[in-house]
């Protein structure tokens, strides 16, 4: 990977998308609780989305904003990983994105909170708070549908071995990245073993590995799901909103 | 929160109504300060006392009698106040995917959100009348009980976000401002904290519109054709004519209710007047103008047997909002179950613990 905006870039896309997912949920959620629950999570990470793509923008010097960045790119372009642009499923595979999510952001926040570029740190600092809720949320979820009923179990243990495979991108090596993600892979398993033993859930070997959001080849889902987030945007050259 | 970063424009409507809230929110502080009488007398009417009470201005508490067509008007209303804010969450959920910038759509989402926390808010209200969240989901689920029409109408454009903002959250806090002192204790501090936060959301709809009307033709054209398709709903949205309106003395007395529809029709219309004037949008009725006698708008009515159509399920999205949250409750069977199952095991397990 190349510099600061392309790593930027990607966390911002990563948080944008997550958003763009889970604000799905919306008046969807199982109870009344967990609807606001799940906006909230989209709220944050639509606010971190925020103060990151503002940030590339400036970083790349060449006049795009949040919303050029997030509007008017085309799949190609877009930086996030895998694992947030997968459909939502059911509640369960929504709950394994999230927990997997989450118990990558919270280590990479709080890495770049400590970092030398002070805009990357505020923002670590204000998402690591954020982060901690959200993997709290989906711990909790997790275990809850893995030691719930017969069903949920099942349903949890799927929705873990259906995601399983797009976690091991997150940590794909960045030597010159402000933090290399490579580094948060241990935090992230110990999270991960933890949580899922609670849940009497068995962690999935790994074997297929996949992976290229970061350089922009995604899976057929993210078209889709651009389409409908710019439609709108694109529709009205250069309105204001 | 987030998205809720944005400065409404200084014109922006709101202010009188939120000073109005206020000042009912002065008033209940000042009504328990005064202290109810000390409860009735053993060999005391229980009616003549809940009479005294209201006509003290003072608030009824889940504790006190009241007579069984008082607590039942008050759940049939809580309730279809809160199924409204429930459903109300799809029609603007339906352009948070969409929303043309990412502040609009975090407003949008928190927007949302709000609705959520208001129909818990006042599903608890109705609970304290001794029914239970499950029962009232129960009686929305099978369409036994009503939820405001206005939500069944379709959100065509980016605009109809805008138009909800303003003529329908402005609609319903016309409606609402006066229950901040209705005789239920609890629905007045309820609609207490609803009113503030839909005194917000109108802004931020009025905000969109006058981005909207202030913009290209193509987004002036959106606005107009919005206000054009949620003005005579909006105005339905405050119920049938006074002389059809088939609950309406019975709460007056009771101060549920404080003002009749009409009037309060009225109020609307006199509010968005000035309003619609400053965004430089049309509201689509040829005959409004100033009446100097009445010092009021002459105005054209909704056409209430369209609201009776809308009223009886013929409207637009009457189905897919059934639908919609019908599945949404089925599909969640399975989680709430789980989430049930966890908790007796760990109770249990607490259980086995504190015997060990």
């Amino acid at each position: 990977m190349t510099g600061s905006f392309d790593f930027v870039l990607s966390l911002g896309d990563d948080a944008l998308i997550a958003a763009q997912r889970l604000g799905e949920w919306t008046s969807r959620a199982p109870e009344m609780e967990e609807d606001i629950a799940l906006a909230n999570i989209a709220l944050d990470q639509l606010g971190a989305a925020r103060l990151l793509l503002t940030y590339a923008g400036e970083l790349e010097g060449a006049g795009r904003d949040e919303d050029a960045l997030a509007f008017l790119r085309d799949d190609r372009e877009f930086r996030n990983c895998l694992l947030v642009e997968l459909p939502n499923g059911d509640f369960a595979v929504t709950m394994a994105k999230l927990f997997f999510l989450s118990a990558y952001q919270l280590p990479l926040y709080t890495a770049l909170a400590g970092c030398a570029d002070e805009r990357l740190a505020a923002i670590g600092a204000k998402a690591r708070k954020e982060s901690a809720y959200h993997l709290d949320h989906a711990a909790l979820w997790v275990k809850r549908l893995g030691d719930g009923t017969e069903e949920s179990h099942r349903r949890m243990q799927a929705a873990v071995d259906e995601v399983w495979p797009y976690t091991h991108e997150l940590f794909a090596a960045d030597p010159a990245a402000p933090v290399d993600p490579a580094t948060l892979r241990a935090d992230f398993d110990a999270t991960v073993s933890t949580v899922l033993a609670e849940a009497t859930l068995t962690r999935p070997e790994t074997g297929w590995t996949p992976g290229g959001g970061r350089d922009g080849v995604h899976t057929e889902h993210v078209s889709y799901l651009l389409a409908e987030m710019q439609v709108l945007h694109r529709a009205h050259p250069g309105a204001k909103w | 929160m987030y998205g809720n970063d944005f400065s409404a424009p200084d014109d922006a409507p709101g202010g009188g109504l939120l000073g109005e809230v206020e000042a009912a929110e002065a008033a209940l502080r000042e009504a328990a300060a005064r202290a109810r009488r000390g409860g009735p007398a053993p060999d005391e009417d229980l009616e003549a006392y809940f009479a005294d009470v209201i006509d003290a201005d003072q608030k009824i508490e889940p504790r006190d009698w009241m007579p069984e067509a008082y607590r039942k008007t008050l759940i049939r209303q809580i309730a279809q106040h809160a199924h409204s804010e429930i459903i109300g969450m799809q029609p603007e959920g339906n352009w948070i995917s969409r929303a043309p910038s990412l502040k609009r759509k975090a407003i949008l989402l928190a927007k949302v959100q709000d609705e959520a926390g208001h129909g818990l808010y006042l599903y608890a209200a109705a609970e304290t009348l001794g029914v239970s969240r499950d029962e009232l989901v129960e009686l929305l689920i099978s369409g036994r009980q009503k939820y405001s029409s206005i939500f069944n109408y379709p959100t065509l454009t980016w605009a109809d976000v805008g138009a909800i903002g303003w003529l329908v959250d402005g609609a319903a806090i016309v409606n609402q401002v006066p229950l901040c002192r209705c005789s239920y204790g609890p629905y007045a501090r309820a609609m207490i904290r609803v009113c503030k936060e839909e005194s917000f959301h109108q802004r931020q709809g009025y905000e969109i519109l006058h981005t909207l009307a202030h913009g290209t033709p193509g987004q002036k054209a959106m606005a107009q054709d919005a206000v054009d398709r949620w003005w005579y709903p909006s105005l339905a949205m405050f119920g049938p004519p006074d002389g059809d309106s088939t609950h309406s003395a019975q709460s007056m007395a009771w101060k549920i209710k404080r003002f009749s529809n009409d009037d309060l029709r009225q109020r609307f219309v006199d509010m968005c007047v000035q309003q619609a004037e400053i965004l430089g949008l049309r509201i689509p009725d040829p005959d409004l103008r100033w009446n100097d006698e009445r010092q009021a708008y002459d105005y054209t009515q909704p056409d209430y047997d369209e609201l009776m159509q809308v009223i009886k399920g013929n409207g637009p999205c009457n189905r897919q909002r059934m639908e919609h949250r019908r599945r949404a409750h089925a599909d969640g069977a399975w989680v709430r179950e789980a989430a049930a199952a966890y908790a007796a095991k760990r109770s249990a397990n607490n259980k086995e613990k504190v015997a060990a």
